[in-house]
């Protein structure tokens, strides 16, 4: 709060001409505490981060004799191969990936047609269909567990990926049709209706006009859902009867309790990778990802 | 014009899917749950009816009660928290970094994209003792302390969530709370200030009220989010030590995957809906009424 003070503070005006220098140097001096602010305030949010990756370089040695800040002495890659390989982490990234995939593509496809027909279109009874999805945001997931659990098990769904997939999309699906609807909405209706003017019909005007205006819209939502799917461990955790059907964070648990306090190495690299993957996919959409993920949560 | 989006065989492709998945899957099993909660039992032992039993149990039940104040006190502390922080770092990023606050933004939320898993294991390691002590013991250490087994207790376990909870969250809120923030006009804050409100009073009688829509916003969400807290303290120490710190979204789980108990796991399920409900509610309330007053 002091900085806040410092800075709201107004700049003197009555100082004489000649000592600009001296000015400069007051403002320096005024920023020091902001630089401080900035800098415990990375490091606190980044050293984590950057203390894990290296701890996936060390041997089992170094993790029990050399001080925990310490750098790793060699750039091992064993603990990622034990990770990939005795720990099962990469079926887990293999099942993430054939969850998630599916889920994500459900989700977007299904919502933006559902959020043309709530707003583009014009029908009866529109306004408390979208109502209805809204209410299923505010439901709490585990309300619909035990019946899907059971309903997929008497189709005898349970030991695949399905129950997964199915189950996000229906989580995701409310969510998704309700932003779209906004995202639609803030389109001016002329541009749909000029495209019908030369008798296309509503559907063609969803394919031609709908579907490409919303290209924008449709990466938010499919990297704000991709985020949900992905990181979700209920669901996860419900529906895997088998260990080979664990996703990456179902599978970071039972490495956890596998290794977790006695071989440190191997599951550093695999929560290492999940930092990484998830980084470079940040570096080049943050922008996307931030806005997207604040739409999300305030328009639910 | 209107019978082109009026087609009813264009509505019922578009909307069909997702009206079917939507009826199915979630409005039945949320009926389907609602029903269960009346009975005991579970799928393959078959369900009898007892009316308001589950209910009854619930109350008397002392691991779902210290499970449903488990939820309702992270959700206070994890809410005013995030909502703090989040709203000084909103007010860093605005007023002193300004348009040089890109990057810090960007590197600050950062986290909220990583799996709460993949967090607890980190703040696991982070708060270790032992023979691979991590760094917070260090530092501990080296100011003269004695090592914490945080860990060990449920209070110690509940502040590392917290502060787990902290440490990926406050940049979302940050740019949540900075957009509302963008929005107040520049010739308020300017005029205000030519009225002679420095620093803390600015703040506290002119942007606050400013964003008071944008703060309420992100409380419920917070709220809403935090009530269902289940990653984080089924990762960072399985609800432990014991069940002192396990929620009730993780004791819902427990009973109706590990005990088969669906009846009384629905009748859990739906009182976390309710408090969520509730606080909702709650909140919108007391902002409506602060706006009339």
């Amino acid at each position: 709060m002091t900085t806040m003070k410092t800075m709201a503070e107004p700049i003197l005006t009555s100082t004489p001409s000649g000592r600009a220098r001296s000015r400069r140097a007051l403002r320096i001096v005024r920023r020091i505490p902001v630089w401080i602010i900035v800098a415990v305030l990375l490091i606190v949010v980044l050293y984590p981060q950057f203390w894990m990756i290296m701890g996936s370089f060390k041997t089992q040695t170094e993790f029990l004799s050399n001080p925990t800040w310490s750098l790793p002495q060699h750039w091992d890659l064993s603990n990622y191969i034990d990770a990939l390989t005795r720990g099962n982490v990469a079926v887990n990234y293999r099942n993430s990936i054939l969850v998630t995939i599916p889920a994500v593509c459900l989700i977007v496809l299904f919502g933006v047609a559902a959020g043309y027909a709530l707003e583009v279109m014009i029908w009866r009874g529109r306004n408390s269909v979208l109502l209805l999805i809204l209410a299923g945001i505010m439901v709490p997931g585990q309300m619909i567990l035990v019946p899907l659990f059971t309903f997929y098990f008497k189709i005898g769904i349970t030991d695949s990926l399905w129950p997964m997939i199915i189950t996000y999309t229906v989580d995701g699906l409310p969510l998704a049709t309700f932003l779209m609807a906004a995202y639609f909405r803030s389109v001016p209706r002329e541009v749909f209706e000029a495209s019908t003017m030369d008798g296309a019909g509503a559907l063609r005007s969803f394919f031609t006009i709908g579907l490409p205006l919303m290209r924008n819209a449709i990466l938010t939502i499919a990297l704000v859902e991709f985020f949900s799917v992905w990181n979700d461990l209920l669901v996860a955790l419900t529906f895997t009867t088998d260990p080979s059907l664990a996703t990456i964070q179902v599978g970071l648990l039972s490495l956890n309790d596998q290794y977790g306090s006695t071989q440190y190495g191997p599951l550093f690299a695999a929560v290492s990778i999940n930092i990484v993957a998830l980084l470079i996919v940040f570096v080049f959409l943050n922008k996307k990802i931030m806005s997207g993920l604040a739409a999300g949560s305030l328009k639910g | 014009m209107k019978r082109v989006f009026g087609d009813r065989k264009t509505i019922l492709i578009l909307l069909g899917p997702t009206l079917v998945i939507y009826v199915l899957l979630k409005i039945v099993p949320v009926m389907w749950s609602l029903g269960l909660s009346f009975f005991d039992g579970n799928s393959l032992s078959g369900f009898t009816f007892t009316g308001f039993a589950n209910f009854g149990r619930f109350f008397t039940d002392p691991i779902a009660i210290q499970s449903l104040w488990v939820s309702i006190i992270f959700a206070l502390l994890a809410t005013g928290g995030q909502i703090i922080l989040g709203y000084l770092l909103a007010l860093l990023y605005v007023f002193v970094l300004r348009k040089g606050s890109a990057f810090i933004r960007t590197a600050v939320f950062f986290p909220m994209v990583l799996p709460t898993v993949a967090v607890a294991l980190l703040f696991r390691n982070l708060v270790s003792v032992g023979q691979n002590q991590g760094p917070i013991n260090d530092i501990i250490n080296l100011f003269g302390g004695k090592s914490v087994e945080f860990l060990a207790s449920s209070v110690g376990t509940m502040a590392v969530a917290l502060v787990m909870t902290y440490w990926s969250s406050m940049g979302f809120y940050a740019v949540l709370l900075y957009t509302g923030l963008l929005d107040i006009p520049d010739e308020v804050i300017e005029s205000a200030r030519l009225d002679g409100a420095n620093g803390l009073r600015l703040v506290r009688h002119i942007v606050v009220p400013l964003s008071m829509p944008i703060l309420i916003s992100s409380i419920i969400f917070s709220f809403n989010s935090t009530l269902k807290v289940f990653d984080s303290l089924l990762a960072l120490n399985n609800g432990g030590p014991g069940t002192s710190t396990t929620p009730l979204t993780l004791y819902m789980f427990q009973t109706a995957f590990n005990y088969s108990d669906y009846g009384y796991a629905s009748t859990i399920a739906l009182m976390l809906t309710i408090l969520c409900l509730l606080f909702t509610l709650a909140i919108f309330r007391s902002s409506s009424r602060k706006a009339e007053a």
